[in-house]
């Protein structure tokens, strides 16, 4: 990094030396996975800096804002409105951890048998590595899966201001007048943050500068469906996890240079390389950054992966906000019904999700589907069976994972993606 | 045309080499020890063939060290197990350190496969460690366990606790062969297991070195109701799938 930031993290109260070697093994883990890719996007360069940037020159602009008094939120999951926040005058930061930290002191507070996702969460809080979370003025929780509306109890002895929204399991009428419920109820805990009111005008601009940033990625999945494929999966998962960190203006400009870019190679018929590869879909968990196990063992096995229906992918960003609504409560509506949509595995029953995996697997030409599942995630492992058994009543090819984020299967994971591979060809 | 294929497993190394129509012209064998590729270099010295493909736990360092290319145990089993039973739909594979179930295509391409995942359970290794806890020559295991009229059960499938498991049923006077059969039987409930999850009916050819212990082979027809078919070396069919596939690449690149 260019600048030094340890006296702003030594302010934040983190650890610099664990924090050091967290930033040594993200650096390497960089260097190895995305770096030494071949025929990358030139735009790619942009996220190669946010990358090398992502503790420091992002959490400087972000500690920037807090001085010129915004306010900075931060969540663990796709159903928080990013739209409401922006409308509160605050920013809103992804929290999700993708790497094992501090477990010895993770597993006093949580059980072992717990997702990996979770224990990073608590690993990062303990571990004291987080800028982000030690820069938000509020951390937002969810009644999303069992193991993290429990988690959230004891996370709320750690962090100053949660806010724990609670989450609707069914699609039904009752569902949805709770999640509206809840949106207003977060809406006023932004605006006592803040103390900026949410107006008519605030949130039309807040909806739109979100969609902006969804339909930037939309256009990058969209070209992704060309064969060959014009961008790695590496590379498109990466602009999705930075979805949450990253300024959106100057993300949806990022990631649109990029778009323009392959558009060209597209019209070229050129691909990520000469030769065909079989193309994957991968479908269940969220990926959090530095999480790139699976799609790196997938890709340097010599498949491509075209799609990610998954939180940090397509079900995070699907569907854009009804900005044309004329008062507040219009566009509460409006976000309600986008947001209400989410195909989540913690709703029962969830038969949209496996209509979309299908959709995906169609649009996206996958020769098959790599279903990824956390170890111990209930919701996605219960649901990554009846996925299986309706893919291959379709002919297509089925691979089911489930994993962490140790190394400790990686021999056997190779074996199976592969073979997998193997079967494609 | 020589066609070699290398299987570097866990435990042993297996080396076939073949002619342009499949026929097996040699087969070696050697254990693996600490040094996988400094072995395979030992077997392959004086051997001569054309063409290589490696597969095993090891093909990744194979790669490396003789830039040759490779194929995953599933596939290289697969296509094996076809060599000796042309109509084979179903085949397990347990090894040293990993068991597969293996569901084939009518055209042998695989279909489905399962695969035991992380640690040693129900594995070649397992049944090894067992063995010496109950004292028994891993040749001698087997035939004893099918000797024993019932077998003792055995609940755990973590290779350590079902260590202690057995320890205790020594200490309790259990009969040797008796726990020996129990420790056979929990294995066979996980390939069972794995086997139904991707076939459910047909003949199963049964290959790698777990293979050629008669209690298992009989416990799994036992089990599954239905015929177990046994390779003439169960173990070398890793090793002869890959040098068949080495011989069919060849004659697609011609």
């Amino acid at each position: 990094m260019s600048e030094d930031y340890r006296p702003m993290w030594a302010d934040l109260g983190l650890d610099l030396k664990a924090h050091d070697a967290l930033l040594g093994v993200l650096g390497n883990a960089y260097q190895d996975i995305f770096l030494s890719q071949k025929e990358r996007p030139e735009g790619m360069g942009y996220f190669d800096f946010v990358m090398s940037e992502v503790h420091g020159l992002r959490i400087k602009e972000l500690l920037d804002e807090k001085a010129a008094g915004r306010k900075i939120v931060g969540c663990y999951c796709v159903f928080v409105p990013e739209e409401l926040v922006l409308a509160a005058n605050a920013t809103l930061v992804g929290l999700c951890a993708g790497a094992d930290f501090a477990t010895d002191a993770v597993e006093r507070l949580l059980p072992r048998n717990t997702c990996a996702l979770i224990k990073s969460t608590f690993g990062f809080k303990l571990g004291k590595v987080c800028p982000y979370l030690e820069s938000a003025d509020m951390v937002v929780g969810e009644n999303t899966c069992d193991g993290k509306k429990k988690a959230y109890e004891t996370l709320d002895h750690l962090v100053d201001n949660l806010f724990v929204m609670d989450m609707p399991q069914a699609k039904s009428a009752q569902g949805k007048s709770l999640l509206k419920a809840e949106y207003y109820r977060f809406k006023s805990a932004l605006e006592d943050l803040t103390g900026v009111a949410v107006t008519v005008q605030s949130l039309r601009q807040a909806i739109e500068t979100v969609n902006a940033k969804r339909a930037a990625i939309h256009r990058l999945s969209a070209l992704r469906k060309a064969d060959p494929a014009p961008i790695s999966g590496l590379d498109a998962l990466l602009a999705n996890q930075v979805f949450l960190y990253d300024n959106p203006a100057r993300f949806t400009d990022a990631v649109n240079k990029i778009c323009d870019e392959l558009e060209v190679r597209v019209e070229n018929k050129m691909g990520v390389s000469a030769a065909r590869k079989p193309r994957i879909l991968v479908s269940g968990c969220p990926q959090a950054v530095p999480n790139w196990k699976l799609p790196f063992i997938v890709e340097r096995s010599g498949a491509v992966i075209v799609g990610e229906e998954s939180c940090v992918g397509e079900r995070g960003t699907r569907n854009l906000t009804d900005a044309s609504g004329e008062s507040v409560d219009e566009m509460m509506e409006a976000i309600t019904d986008r947001y209400f949509k989410v195909d989540c595995a913690i709703f029962t029953p969830n038969p949209d999700r496996l209509a979309h995996i299908e959709e995906m697997a169609a649009a996206y030409k996958a020769d098959g589907v790599i279903h990824y599942g956390l170890q111990f995630c209930q919701p996605y492992l219960m649901e990554a069976i009846p996925v299986e058994k309706a893919l291959e009543e379709k002919n297509i090819p089925c691979l089911r994972i489930e994993t962490d984020y140790s190394n400790e299967d990686a021999g056997q994971l190779k074996t199976r993606v592969e073979a997998f591979i193997e079967q494609l060809r | 045309m020589r066609f070699a294929g290398i299987d570097i497993g866990s435990r042993t190394i297996e080396l076939v080499v073949v002619d342009p129509t499949g026929e097996i012209l040699l087969s070696l064998q050697a254990d693996t020890g600490f040094d996988p590729i400094a072995e395979a270099g030992k077997l392959l010295a004086g051997v001569a063939y054309d063409r290589i493909m490696a597969t095993g736990y090891g093909r990744s360092l194979f790669e490396i060290s003789f830039d040759a290319p490779t194929v995953t145990e599933i596939k290289a089993h697969a296509r094996g197990a076809r060599a000796f039973f042309p109509d084979a739909h179903t085949v397990l594979d347990i090894g040293g350190q990993d068991s597969k179930a293996i569901a084939l295509l009518e055209n042998g391409r695989v279909r489905k496969f399962e695969m035991n995942d992380r640690c040693a359970a129900g594995t070649g290794k397992f049944l090894e460690i067992m063995a010496a806890t109950l004292g028994f020559g891993i040749e001698a295991f087997g035939p004893e366990a099918l000797r024993a009229r019932k077998g003792l059960s055995i609940s755990s499938m973590c290779t350590v606790f079902a260590e202690s498991e057995v320890t205790s049923l020594i200490a309790r006077g259990g009969n040797r062969g008796e726990i020996a059969r129990g420790v056979h039987s929990s294995v066979i409930r996980r390939a069972a297991g794995m086997i139904n999850r991707i076939s459910s009916q047909g003949d199963i050819v049964f290959t790698g070195g777990v293979a050629k212990n008669p209690c298992m082979c009989h416990l799994l027809a036992e089990k599954l109701g239905r015929t177990v078919l046994l390779p003439d070396d169960p173990q070398l069919v890793g090793a002869l799938g890959a040098a068949l596939l080495a011989a069919e690449a060849s004659a697609l690149q011609d």
